[in-house]
């Protein structure tokens, strides 16, 4: 339903300054395997293997998500010897978070003001009826 | 008890909202569907309120919302409904104008309601022509922006489970 609650120069400029980078961002995180290794990436740096293992995944395949971690900046990798070490990166998930965080806050004020209006319809399904023309 | 509203971006073109309400299920299908009721919730970004609330709720049916903005600014949407099943399901396509501009190609809103022990369980799936539409839409949201950091990482990715 509605959903864009923007004028239209703030969206247009919005659209134009996109930057690439928000573009993956979003691009990353549409895949569970990422978020998954994300959230892994919390508790600290982890190698390769420890993230792939409980995916279940190949090294490559493995490495392969982390790519496109890597490509969005939400992933830093270094290479120790034969070991490759991720870590998390909060800048561009914070930012991504705020346009959603923006977002929901825009439709938790439409919700509240709908959970408002569902408590007085319950009321007046409630309330005894007296004559059926009192009712709504 | 407050419920939380969950948004979710599931894949590169869409957003999904979730949220409970602590009502009968045809009570909230009321309340987003007959536009006496729709007036006076759906307002959009603080000082907006909705001006105009046509709906056709029928298959092939249209509806046409507008707002306007505590600068004079305009704001519709309108769009066909493609599927009605009350108290279940909507699924219709939406269109934003803002002023003049029309937003580049339609999006498809999927309103889904289900009922568990008197509570209403709300997911709305919205599927944009693009990703540049639907992060165009997220990020429309920034103008009444407030910091968020680094502590919402929790919230973001457990919402995106």
């Amino acid at each position: 339903m509605v959903d864009n609650l923007a004028g239209t120069d703030i969206v247009n400029q919005m659209v134009n300054n996109l930057s690439p980078t928000l573009d993956r961002v979003f691009h990353a995180l549409a895949h569970p395997a990422r978020r998954r290794m994300l959230s892994h990436l919390r508790d600290g740096e982890r190698n390769l293997t420890e993230l792939a293992a409980p995916l279940r995944m190949s090294f490559p395949a493995a490495s392969k998500h982390v790519r496109v971690l890597e490509q969005a900046r939400l992933v830093r990798r270094r290479v120790v010897g034969r070991t490759h070490l991720c870590r998390i990166e909060g800048q561009p998930l914070a930012q991504a978070n705020q346009w959603l965080e923006n977002y929901r806050k825009v439709w938790e004020a439409n919700f509240q003001r709908l959970d408002e209006l569902l408590n007085e319809l319950k009321a007046q399904e409630k309330r005894p009826r007296t004559s059926q023309g009192d009712r709504r | 008890m407050k419920h939380t509203l969950k948004v979710s971006t599931p894949t590169d073109r869409e957003i999904v909202l979730t949220r409970v309400f602590d009502a009968p299920r045809p009570l909230v299908w009321s309340a987003m569907t007959k536009p006496e009721l729709l007036k006076r919730w759906l307002f959009g970004p603080d000082g907006w309120t909705m001006t105009v609330c046509d709906d056709e709720v029928r298959v092939g049916g249209k509806f046409h919302y507008a707002w306007s903005g505590p600068g004079g600014e305009a704001m519709s949407l309108r769009g066909v409904y493609r599927e009605v099943a009350p108290p279940e399901r909507v699924v219709r396509t939406e269109s934003f104008e803002f002023g003049c501009d029309t937003q580049a190609g339609e999006q498809l809103a999927r309103l889904v309601l289900t009922e568990e022990a008197d509570k209403t369980y709300l997911t709305l799936t919205v599927l944009y022509p693009s990703r540049e539409a639907r992060d165009g839409t997220l990020a429309s949201g920034m103008e009444h922006g407030v910091g968020a950091g680094y502590d919402r990482l929790d919230a973001i990715l457990a919402a995106m489970e």
